[in-house]
C-alpha cells in the first residue's frame, strides 16, 4: 500500500535532484528551472499530506504556491530579458558586476 | 499492489525526467523534460485525489509557465550557453551535499512512519473545484485577494521591466 511516506520520499529526491541543479548548472534559465522543480516538489508533499490527513489546507498551499510562483516566473524571466539585453548572456558566471 | 506498481512507475518517470532537466545540456530539451515531469506530478495530484490542483498545475504550469520559459530561451537564443562550466571542485561538492540532504530527509521520513494509515483509515478524498473554490471565497477570501493584487503588481513589473529604456523618447 502507498504510505505518505512514500510520496514524502519521492518529494524529498526529486527536491535534491533541483538542488543539485540549481548549484551546478550555469546557464541562468535551467536555473531557474531547478527552482521551479524545487517547488513542484514541495507542491507533492503538501497534497501527500492534504489527502493522509484528510484536510484540504495543503492543496490549498499548494494553489496560492502556484499563483506565486507564476509571478516570480513572469518576473524573472523579464529580468533576464533586462539582463541579456545590456550583457548577451545568462551564464551565471559572466554575471559578475556585484564582484559576488 | 496494483496502487504501489503504479506509484513506482510513476515515480520513477519523475526522477528520470528531473534528472535528465538537470544533465541534458541543451535548455530546449531541459524545458521539455521538466514539462514531462510537471505532467507526471500533476498525475500524482490526480492520485492523491486532488483534481483541482492537478488541472491547475496542467495548465498554468505544464502550460502558461513552460511555454513562457520556451518562449525566453528560444528569443534569447539560450539553448547552449552555460555549457562548458566554469565550476572545478564546486560541482562535485554540490553533488555530494545534494546526497546528504535527500539521504538526511529521506532517513527522517523513513524514521517516524507518518503515513502507515491502514487502508480503511484513509478519510474520503477530497478537493473538488466546488469545495476548493468555496473555502477559497469563506474562509481564505483574504489570501485569495491579495494574491490577485500581487498577479497585478506582478504584470505591472513585467511591463516595466521588458521596456525598452532607450526608445522611451520617441
Amino acid at each position: 500500500m502507498v504510505t505518505l511516506t512514500h510520496y514524502l520520499a519521492l518529494s524529498a529526491i526529486l527536491f535534491g535532484i533541483g538542488a543539485v541543479g540549481f548549484l551546478v548548472r550555469r546557464n541562468a534559465l535551467i536555473v531557474f528551472m531547478c527552482v521551479e522543480l524545487m517547488l513542484n516538489a514541495a507542491g507533492l508533499a503538501f497534497v501527500a499530506a492534504s489527502r493522509y490527513r484528510g484536510l484540504l489546507e495543503g492543496q490549498l498551499t499548494v494553489f496560492f504556491v502556484l499563483t506565486v510562483a507564476a509571478a516570480e516566473v513572469a518576473v524573472g524571466l523579464a529580468l533576464m530579458v533586462a539582463i541579456f539585453r545590456t550583457k548577451k548572456t545568462t551564464n551565471v558566471d559572466e554575471l559578475s558586476s556585484l564582484r559576488g | 499492489m496494483g496502487e504501489l506498481i503504479v506509484f513506482y512507475l510513476l515515480a520513477g518517470i519523475a526522477i528520470a525526467t528531473a534528472l535528465a532537466m538537470v544533465i541534458t545540456r541543451n535548455a530546449v530539451h531541459s524545458a521539455l523534460f521538466l514539462v514531462l515531469n510537471l505532467v507526471v506530478v500533476a498525475v500524482f495530484y490526480l492520485l492523491l485525489g486532488a483534481p483541482f490542483v492537478a488541472m491547475v498545475q496542467i495548465a498554468v504550469y505544464a502550460g502558461a509557465v513552460m511555454v513562457l520559459f520556451l518562449f525566453v530561451i528560444m528569443m534569447l537564443g539560450a539553448e547552449r550557453v552555460g555549457g562548458a562550466t566554469g565550476l572545478r571542485w564546486q560541482a562535485p561538492l554540490a553533488g555530494a551535499m545534494g546526497a546528504a540532504l535527500i539521504g538526511g530527509a529521506l532517513f527522517a521520513f523513513l524514521q517516524t512512519p507518518a503515513g502507515l494509515a491502514p487502508a480503511g483509515s484513509l478519510p474520503a478524498p477530497l478537493g473538488d473545484p466546488a469545495t476548493i473554490g468555496e473555502r477559497l471565497l469563506t474562509t481564505y477570501v483574504l489570501p485569495f485577494e491579495i494574491t490577485s493584487i500581487l498577479l497585478l503588481i506582478a504584470m505591472v513589473g513585467v511591463v516595466v521591466l521588458a521596456r525598452d529604456s532607450r526608445s522611451e523618447g520617441k
